[in-house]
């Protein structure tokens, strides 16, 4: 009896997680899956699959050749991986001071860092404007990889301090007395931090990919657009280009569900270490 | 060596605090510094709190504001109470050792609506939505009774992954021996979850509700997505997030106005700052104290 009931339970948690699993994944399914439809198609069985009449790639054409995604995705590259890229040296190079250096201030250095992990960064939008202008990097993508940075550092540093304080303190003495400065020190323990600095990429990368408000705001020209802010210009501007937009959709939102599926594990090893905390 | 470590210390630290207090830190508090000049004439003029008298006396710019906040705080509340209660059901489902080698499956699925851009989701909702596609009857964005929860229930389908996260790793965290010990005292899934689990990961509620209203209060993507800047049916969706970005930005039949920006910036921050700094000077503590 036992067993029936414990079977009866495994099933409704089953059949709970499928439903919700599916709410989560059906529309964007929804999506891909019309995207290469014609219009048609998209309004007469918007939840068929494509068949030899609805089949069609003329969507992703028109992307190609009327919107500018590969200047796009270009740029989302460029300020992403800088941003990450400068977040990761940054934080790890103040991290490993905070945990290394008992210095009497440093509790305070490292509690206003980790007090930006709730500081609403966006307030700041009209300061930002101001240095951006008097600094000449208005509509820069060099504008939206310091703020970036700025606005990831607080998470980076509290996680990757979690990570430094593991490390055994006979490895850095080991190497002090090898006669290693402090940098090589530091590089001599990173290969220990390696899952805390997958961890802090994964965070680092997907707010940032994804964010509106500044590429708005700070790089809003056709060059210089993100493929966030380009697929919103792009849904105002083609409206009624349904296989299109879908299809523009479909190519912003494909690499980072790609990308977390890949580092799900990293990604929420350092949301839930990082915040949770 | 001490004198070192100081140098060291600073050395290392240097290049992420000027980054961080440069475009981070000092904006925030110049924003306040901003907010009490006038820069109309190009030159600024220290002009004390009329801006925020302005703010709060000009008819439409007030109505505007308190219009807003309203609205912040229901898209605050839904979140709170759809949001949390739905994470805590799935994360309960997850951790509730039924699934074996599923789990992680289940995981990645429920939070890739998180992964996606505010673009992708307001789309893909606003189509499925669509009366066009026959699934709902009612144009639930046109009408200004409904669009507001319309959107926040959007933002809870795409954030419900974080609370998720947030208790699933806190339900993880629970020990196995006590949970061996409600088994061994013949107590069931149910009770074991709310008797044992539940009060143990309770100190989390207060962390996920004030991180909640941080980011509810720093909304913005989502409302700008769908409805634009001056968020309609008639200003029913327009949140802190979009007042903020059309006082200093402009747009349609608004003039950009950077010292009522930051004005409007300040306020807000601090409506959030008061919020926050309450949770962590009164409730925060005395909720940590119950944590094992």
């Amino acid at each position: 009896m036992r067993n029936n009931r414990d079977r009866a339970g495994s099933l409704v948690t089953h059949a709970l997680l499928i439903f919700f699993a599916l709410l989560a994944v059906a529309p964007i399914l929804v999506i891909v899956v019309n995207s290469f439809k014609t219009t048609q198609g998209i309004f007469g069985q918007p939840f068929a699959l494509p068949n030899a009449d609805t089949f069609s790639l003329g969507g992703y054409e028109r992307v190609f050749t009327r919107g500018q995604f590969v200047t796009n995705y270009g740029n989302s590259l460029i300020v992403t991986v800088g941003a990450t890229v400068a977040t990761l040296v940054l934080a790890t190079l103040a991290a490993f001071a905070l945990t290394e250096y008992k210095v009497r201030f440093a509790p305070l250095v490292g509690g206003f860092f980790v007090l930006g992990i709730m500081l609403p960064i966006r307030l700041g939008t009209v300061p930002i404007i101001k240095t951006m202008i008097s600094w000449q990097l208005m509509d820069t993508l060099v504008a939206l990889i310091l703020v970036y940075t700025a606005m990831s550092l607080p998470l980076a540093i509290a996680l990757l301090m979690t990570y430094f304080k593991a490390v055994p303190g006979a490895i850095k003495e080991a190497a002090r007395i090898d006669g290693a400065g402090e940098l090589r020190t530091l590089s001599i323990t990173l290969p220990m931090v390696r899952p805390g600095l997958a961890a802090v990429a994964s965070v680092t990368m997907l707010p940032i990919w994804n964010d509106l408000w500044f590429p708005l705001i700070l790089a809003p020209s056709k060059e210089n657009q993100t493929v966030t802010l380009g697929v919103q210009q792009f849904v105002g501007q083609f409206l009624n280009d349904y296989p299109a937009l879908l299809g523009a959709l479909t190519l912003g939102a494909v690499p980072l569900i790609v990308l977390f599926v890949v580092f799900s594990r990293q990604f929420i090893q350092g949301l839930s270490a990082g915040i949770g905390k | 060596m001490n004198r070192a470590h100081y140098r060291y210390f600073l050395v290392f630290t240097l290049p992420a605090l000027a980054v961080y207090v440069v475009f981070a830190a000092l904006p925030l508090v110049n924003s306040i510094w901003y907010s009490l000049y006038d820069t109309d004439s190009g030159v600024a003029r220290f002009v004390g709190l009329e801006n925020y008298v302005y703010l709060f006396t000009n008819p439409t710019t007030s109505e505007r504001f308190w219009n807003a906040l309203t609205n912040n705080l229901e898209f605050f509340a839904i979140h709170l109470l759809v949001e949390v209660p739905l994470g805590l059901l799935l994360a309960a489902l997850l951790t509730s050792g039924r699934l074996r080698r599923s789990t992680g499956l289940y995981r990645t699925l429920l939070f890739i609506p998180t992964t996606l851009s505010v673009v992708i989701v307001g789309f893909v909702w606003r189509l499925i939505i669509n009366p066009l596609w026959g699934l709902v009857d009612f144009p639930l964005l046109g009408d200004e009774r409904t669009a507001l929860p319309t959107i926040s229930l959007m933002s809870v389908w795409q954030y419900v992954g974080i609370p998720m996260i947030f208790l699933y790793a806190a339900l993880l965290a629970v020990p196995n021996d006590v949970l061996e010990a409600a088994r061994v005292e013949g107590s069931g899934a149910w009770s074991t979850f709310w008797r044992v689990k539940f009060p143990l990961i309770a100190p989390q509620f207060g962390l996920i509700a004030i991180l909640t209203y941080i980011w509810t209060f720093n909304g913005f993507d989502l409302v700008f997505a769908l409805n634009g800047s001056a968020p309609g049916p008639n200003y029913s969706t327009d949140i802190l997030g979009t007042l903020f970005y059309r006082t200093f930005f402009g747009s349609s039949g608004q003039l950009s106005d950077l010292d009522l920006g930051a004005t409007v910036a300040s306020v807000i921050f601090l409506i959030i700052l008061v919020v926050t700094a309450a949770y962590f000077g009164l409730l925060h503590r005395r909720l940590r104290s119950y944590e094992l």
